[in-house]
C-alpha cells in the first residue's frame, strides 16, 4: 500500500579522523525516528548501521557523505567518500578483517565488524568500490 | 493510563518566568506560558533538576512535613544510607538511629538492611540464563521513568525489583504488624529521603499498583531537630547494616555491592546518565553485566533534599564504613516475594510527534519548514527552551509562530520602516528610562 507521506530527506557530512563527531549523524537520525514514533527495533538497526557506517567514513576515508530517506515502510541510507576504496570486497566483508592503523585501535575502534555489522542489521546492503576513487554503500532497514 | 502525579510543585508568586528551568529540564518538559513555568506531567520523571537550578526558589518539591507522625498509631522511620552522610565525625550510625526514636518515631528500619538484601537478589537475578544483559538498575526512579518514556528497547533491562526502601516499607510494616497486633494503616512507614522523585515513586510506584510507604520526609527538614537530638542522645544498638548497604547512597555503591563482577558501569547526573543510555541503546558499551545509573550526581547523596555537598558526603562515608562488615543481611534461600515487582514497566510514548505514521510525518515536515522560518537562536524567549521545541510546540497546536520574540521584533522593526518611523533604541532603555527620553544622537540608526 503507497503511503501518502513524503519521504523525509536528511543529508550529512562527515569529517575525516574527528572521533568526537562520529556518531553525530546516528545520534540525530536516532533522535529523530524516535520522535516519529517508529519501533525501537527498527530505530536501533538503522542507528547501529549508520554508526557503523560513520565510523569508516572517519576511519578509513577521510570523510564522506550520508544522505538518508525515510518513510513509514522503510529507512534508505546511501554513505559515499572519496577514499582510498577497497581491492578485496569479500575479504573486507569478513569479521575480524581490520586495516584500520594501530592507533585508532586503541581507540576501541577496527575490530573488523563494522562492515559484517551493517550488513547483520539491514535488510538491503549493497558495497560498490573501485580503488582510488571511492566507496559507495547503499542500505535499508524495513520498517515491517 | 492513571493521572501522573509528580514531586515538584509552582509557586506562582516567586515564578519569574525567566528560563533557567527550561534550559535545564533533561526531557524538554517545561514552558513558560503567560509569564509563568508550566510543567507537562506526562514528560516529566522528577529528576528535580529544575528544583535545582531555580534561582528563585519558585520550584517546590513536594515531602511531608515531620508532624505527619502524629497522623499514625506506630511509625517506624525508613532512614536512607544518604542520612548518615550529612554529620561530622560521625563514627557509629547507632547515634543517628537513637535520636530519630529520641524525637518521636517507635521504631527505625534502616533502608540499607533492604539494600543489602536487593543487592543480593541481584547477584542471584545476574546469574539467570535468560536475563537480558547488561541489567539496568531500578533503584533511582528518575531513571527508570526516563526509560520508560525515551528508551522503549531498554525496557525490558531493567532489574524488576522494587528499590530499596520500597522493601524496607514491607518487610519493616509486615513485622511490625505481627509485633504489635496493629492494622497495617495504622501503622506510619515513614522514609527520610535525600529525594522528592521517592515522593512520586509512593504515590505512583512503577512495578507495582501500591507503595508501602506512607510518607516522606526530606532530610533536609529532619536535619535540625534530627542534630539536635542526637547531641543528648544515648546511642543503643540499633544498627544493622554493613559497608554494602550504606554504600548504596553514592553512586557505584550499588554496583560495588555485586562484588561477583567486575563488568559493571556506574553513572551520575543525568546528563551523563542520558548519554550512558543511547549508548547501550546503539550497543556500543560492550559486555557489560550491569549499569547502575543515578539521575543526582553523586549518586543520592546529590539529592535535593540533602544538606551536605554531595563530595563532602561521600567522603564522610568512607569514615563511616571503616570498620563495618561487608554486608549484614542475608536473604534465605528463595526470594522474598517483597522485592518482586507485581506488574512489569510499559514503554510510555509521551515523546512522540504524532498519535500514527501519518501524523508524525505531516507534522515532521511542518517542523521543518518552521526551523526554516525561526531564528535558530534557542534563545528561550518564546518560553520553549529551543527552536525545535518551539516548532514541535506549533506542530501540535500548543504554541503559535508569532511566539518569536525574535521574529516579532524583526516584523516590528519592518513596519516602522516602513512608516518612516525612527527605531525608538530598543535595548538602549532602560528599566525606569522611557525610550523617547533617550537622547536621539546615542541612538544607532539603521540606514
Amino acid at each position: 500500500m503507497a503511503s501518502e507521506s513524503e519521504p523525509i530527506c536528511l543529508h550529512y557530512e562527515v569529517p575525516g579522523n574527528d572521533f568526537t563527531r562520529a556518531g553525530e549523524a546516528s545520534a540525530d537520525l536516532k533522535a529523530r525516528l524516535k520522535a516519529l514514533g517508529f519501533p525501537s527495533a527498527a530505530v536501533r538497526r538503522a542507528a547501529i548501521a549508520l554508526y557503523e557506517g560513520e565510523i569508516n567514513l572517519a576511519i578509513h576515508a577521510h570523510g564522506g557523505h550520508i544522505n538518508v530517506s525515510v518513510t513509514p515502510q522503510r529507512i534508505d541510507m546511501l554513505l559515499w567518500d572519496e577514499g582510498p576504496g577497497i581491492a578485496d570486497i569479500p575479504l573486507a566483508m569478513s569479521e575480524g578483517y581490520s586495516t584500520a592503523p594501530d592507533e585508532v585501535r586503541s581507540l576501541g575502534f577496527g575490530a573488523g565488524m563494522g562492515l559484517p555489522n551493517m550488513k547483520k542489521y539491514t535488510d538491503e546492503f549493497e558495497l560498490t568500490s573501485t580503488v582510488g576513487v571511492g566507496t559507495r554503500i547503499a542500505m535499508a532497514v524495513y520498517v515491517s | 493510563m492513571r493521572e501522573f502525579f509528580h514531586s515538584v510543585t509552582l509557586d506562582r508568586d516567586k515564578c519569574k518566568g525567566c528560563i533557567n528551568c527550561i534550559k535545564r529540564c533533561p526531557t524538554e518538559a517545561i514552558r513558560v506560558r503567560d509569564g509563568k513555568a508550566v510543567i507537562s506531567p506526562e514528560r516529566c520523571i522528577d529528576c528535580g533538576e529544575c528544583i535545582r537550578i531555580c534561582p528563585h526558589h519558585a520550584k517546590q518539591p513536594i515531602v511531608d512535613p515531620l508532624s505527619v507522625m502524629d497522623t499514625f498509631e506506630y511509625t517506624i522511620a525508613l532512614p536512607a544510607p544518604s542520612l548518615y552522610a550529612q554529620f561530622n565525625n560521625l563514627e557509629d550510625t547507632d547515634i543517628v538511629l537513637s535520636a530519630l526514636c529520641d524525637i518521636g518515631f517507635d521504631e527505625v528500619y534502616e533502608v540499607a538492611r533492604a539494600a543489602e538484601l536487593v543487592s543480593e537478589a541481584t547477584r542471584r537475578y545476574l546469574t539467570r540464563p535468560d536475563v537480558q544483559k547488561p541489567v539496568i538498575s531500578s533503584a533511582c526512579p528518575a531513571v527508570s521513568r526516563l526509560i520508560r518514556v525515551r528508551f522503549p528497547g531498554l525496557v525490558d533491562h531493567v532489574l524488576p525489583f522494587v528499590a530499596p526502601v520500597e522493601l524496607a516499607a514491607r518487610l519493616a510494616k509486615e513485622e511490625a504488624v505481627r509485633v504489635t497486633g496493629l492494622a497495617p494503616e495504622q501503622i506510619g512507614t515513614i522514609f527520610i529521603s535525600p529525594c522528592p522523585a521517592k515522593v512520586t515513586a509512593m504515590r505512583m510506584p512503577l512495578g507495582s499498583d501500591k507503595s508501602w510507604i506512607d510518607a516522606v520526609v526530606a532530610i533536609k527538614d529532619i536535619y535540625p531537630p534530627l542534630l539536635h537530638a542526637m547531641k543528648k542522645a544515648k546511642p543503643r544498638a540499633l544498627a544493622d547494616s554493613g559497608r554494602i548497604g550504606i554504600g548504596w547512597a553514592e553512586s557505584g555503591g550499588e554496583a560495588a555491592g555485586l562484588i561477583s563482577t567486575e563488568r559493571y558501569l556506574a553513572a551520575d547526573g543525568i546528563e551523563n546518565v542520558i548519554k550512558v543510555l543511547e549508548d547501550l541503546e546503539d550497543e556500543k558499551l560492550g559486555e557489560l553485566e550491569f549499569v547502575e545509573l543515578a539521575a543526582c550526581a553523586g549518586g543520592c547523596v546529590g539529592g535535593v533534599l540533602t544538606v551536605e555537598n554531595p563530595y563532602i558526603a561521600k567522603a564522610k562515608l568512607k569514615r563511616l564504613r571503616r570498620y563495618l562488615p561487608v554486608s549484614r543481611n542475608h536473604l534465605g534461600t528463595t526470594l522474598p516475594s517483597e522485592v518482586l515487582w507485581d506488574q512489569p514497566m510499559e514503554y510510555q510514548p509521551v515523546l512522540e510527534l504524532g498519535a500514527d505514521a501519518t501524523e508524525s510525518f505531516a507534522r515532521y515536515n511542518e517542523m521543518q519548514k518552521l526551523l526554516d522560518a525561526l531564528p535558530g537562536l534557542d534563545c528561550g524567549s518564546c518560553g520553549a527552551p529551543t527552536c525545535q521545541a518551539l516548532a514541535e510546540d506549533i506542530v501540535k497546536g500548543e504554541a503559535d509562530f508569532e511566539d518569536c520574540v525574535v521574529l516579532m521584533r524583526e516584523r516590528m522593526e519592518n513596519v516602522l520602516k516602513v512608516l518612516k518611523i525612527d527605531k525608538p533604541g530598543w535595548g538602549l532603555a532602560r528599566k525606569g528610562t522611557p525610550a523617547e527620553e533617550e537622547p536621539e544622537e546615542d541612538l544607532p540608526h539603521d540606514d
